[in-house]
């Protein structure tokens, strides 16, 4: 029914979206600053505070802020880019009408749609270089594969940007916000971020590995704590084929809604 | 590209917004058949509803059509959406600016939008912003702007790519005289530079000074075509008497007026007499004839009014209704 885009002019066009959006971000750096206001108040309340009591993790010997650390990097880049492509991209749908003017030229929606992951990518990089350099001047950084980090924050952030993207076309108005933060809030406190799998009776552990943020934690956390193995690339795939999906299903369903 | 195919062609051009929820299926575009040439100024006109953004949508490639065919600069809007976008300009009938952005920004990046040098837009955007008399507003948020200041943005924005042809909808609805007439004078200048310009408008008086040819929409279909002196030849008669009577004696005056000469014709094989709410239209070669005519019957009118007749004269015979409800 609808054009389908064609990569090359795609990947170029949607350049200019993403200059768009910088072009607001450029003005103030208060928002990515406040997107690190949450991740500090856990590592301080729970990474350090908690762990006071914790000592260690079970056959983890780093500090438990140091365990924890990697966690919060993963979950900084996860908020960042999930709230960029849903809040944001809701905004500038109803509210903002901001693609309405967009439509009449060469972008096609696969274009918008590249466009705002694509944002949402580099925002949550920037946040998560934010953290990484907040953990090191803190002491949390016990090896230099924490560095791998950086990359997986850019996967961690494709593949929530694009669910971000998908979910928000099933929204109908702001009070249905409430039921993504349903699942997001328990997600961030049951995906391991505070503890490892092994607390989790067998039977619940598929229920947990099945989680986004499960993947996003170990491809952050095991590198940083020294741990390299090709395991590595079950959230790899993971995240990718995650965000893939996502991916389909929010530009079929914004071309739907939008060329009516 | 030099041809002699039209701009824009449409053969049986139809659209039917598929049912939602309980709203039944309706078809707001239902066969229509037009041919744009290059340089020419042309008009939809008809009332809400008509059909008209509708058929502005499909032709700018932001709207799939649901049956005919449709060519816009020699191209399927279906399959090549972006070629024939990147050669438009479009002024959709609610301004759609970037309120986050400057003025000037929203400029510059409809550009990059267009895939354009940033050094060529600097270029245009100067340009454009003189042409939309907005220079001194050019590092203002877009939000402290007046309704007829972002119009003009609007319009400035479309042609950062120098359009092939300009799709204006419903440019000057909402703006205050004095605004309309700076955009009419801003449209009238492209015009001028040989731009194809595709307005709708509710307006007769906005259709009679910028267009060169136009069709009358009315539910989906076309109703008549022509230019605005055509039309008014054709569907109207060279003048109308305005009457406006006293509430009270209104009915009969307008039952006396229905069943006189000036109805029927009698020696003016044109006239014919319209009720409106508020006043009464009787359409004939002679105004003030006709005006003789109706003292004549010991009719009264509180006012009576001598005019030429409009493209709203036109509507009002091809539909039996006003076009401005
Ligand atoms: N997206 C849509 N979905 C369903 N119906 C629509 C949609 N857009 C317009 N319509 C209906 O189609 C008809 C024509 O609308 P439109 O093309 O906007 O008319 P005009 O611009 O002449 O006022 C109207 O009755 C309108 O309610
Ligand atoms: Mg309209």
């Amino acid at each position: 029914m609808t054009t389908v885009a064609v990569p090359a002019w795609t990947r170029r066009r949607a350049l200019a979206l993403i200059e768009r959006n910088f072009m607001i971000y450029r003005r103030s750096v208060t928002p990515l600053l406040n997107a690190l206001v949450e991740p500090i108040l856990y590592l301080l309340s729970i990474g350090v505070g908690v762990g006071m009591l914790v000592g260690t993790v079970p056959g983890v010997d780093v500090p438990y802020a140091a365990y924890v650390g990697p966690a919060i990097l993963a979950t900084t880049a996860m908020n960042t880019a999930f709230n960029q492509t849903s809040f944001g991209v809701f905004i500038r749908m109803r509210v903002e009408k901001t693609y309405e003017a967009i439509l009449p030229t060469p972008l096609s929606v696969t274009d918008i749609a590249v466009g705002e992951v694509t944002s949402a990518m580099i925002n949550g990089l920037l946040t998560s270089i934010g953290f990484l350099t907040l953990m090191a001047v803190g002491g949390l950084v016990t090896s230099a594969w924490v560095l791998l980090a950086l990359p997986a924050s850019l996967l961690i952030s494709y593949a929530f940007a694009a669910g971000g993207l998908a979910v928000t076309t099933y929204l109908r108005d702001f009070p249905d916000f409430q039921y993504i933060q349903l699942f997001m809030l328990p997600m961030y406190l049951f995906a391991t971020t505070f503890y490892p799998l092994s607390v989790y009776p067998e039977a619940v552990r598929p229920l947990i590995q099945a989680l986004p943020l499960y993947h996003s934690i170990e491809l952050v956390r095991e590198p940083a704590l020294g741990h390299l193995s090709w395991d590595l690339l079950i959230p790899v795939a993971y995240l990718l084929a995650f965000g893939s999906v996502a991916m389909y299903v929010a530009t079929r369903r914004m071309t739907r809604a939008m060329l009516r | 590209m030099v041809s002699t195919h039209p701009l824009v062609e449409a053969r049986d051009l139809t659209k039917v917004y598929p049912a939602r929820g309980s709203t039944p299926e309706f078809r707001a575009v239902d066969g229509i058949d037009f041919a744009l040439e290059r340089g020419e100024s042309f008009g939809l006109l008809g009332p809400n509803g008509a059909g008209k953004s509708t058929t502005m949508r499909m032709i700018a490639a932001t709207s799939p059509i649901s049956g005919g065919s449709l060519r816009v600069l020699g191209m399927d809007p279906m399959k090549q959406g972006p070629e024939i976008r990147a050669r438009l300009g479009v002024v959709t009938q609610d301004d759609h600016l970037d309120n986050e952005l400057t003025v000037r920004e929203n400029l510059h990046i409809y550009g990059r939008y267009f895939g354009l040098p940033r050094a060529v837009i600097r270029e245009r955007a100067t340009r454009l912003l003189d042409f939309a008399q907005l220079q001194e507003k050019a590092g203002d948020q877009v939000e402290t702007l007046s309704g007829g200041m972002r119009r003009r943005l609007t319009i400035a924005r479309s042609l950062i790519n120098e359009p092939d042809i300009l799709l204006l909808d419903e440019p000057t609805t909402g703006l205050d005289p004095q605004a309309r007439h700076i955009l009419w004078d801003r449209l009238f200048q492209l015009k001028q530079q040989g731009v194809t310009l595709i307005l709708t408008t509710h307006y007769m008086d906005e259709a009679e000074q910028l267009c060169d040819r136009l069709v009358v929409v009315d539910h989906g279909r076309i109703v008549a075509q022509g230019s605005p002196q055509e039309l008014i030849h054709r569907y109207a008669t060279r003048e109308v008497l305005e009457l406006r009577f006293r509430l009270d004696e209104r009915d009969t005056a307008a039952e006396k007026l229905r069943t006189s000469v000036l109805a029927t014709g009698g020696t003016d094989a044109e006239g014919r007499v319209e009720l409106l709410p508020d006043r009464v239209l009787v359409y004939t070669a002679d105004g003030e004839a006709a005006l003789a005519t109706v003292h004549a019957m010991s009719l009264t009118p509180l006012t009576a009014l001598v005019r030429r007749a409009t493209l709203e004269d036109v509507f009002l015979k091809l539909t039996g209704r006003s076009l401005i409800e």
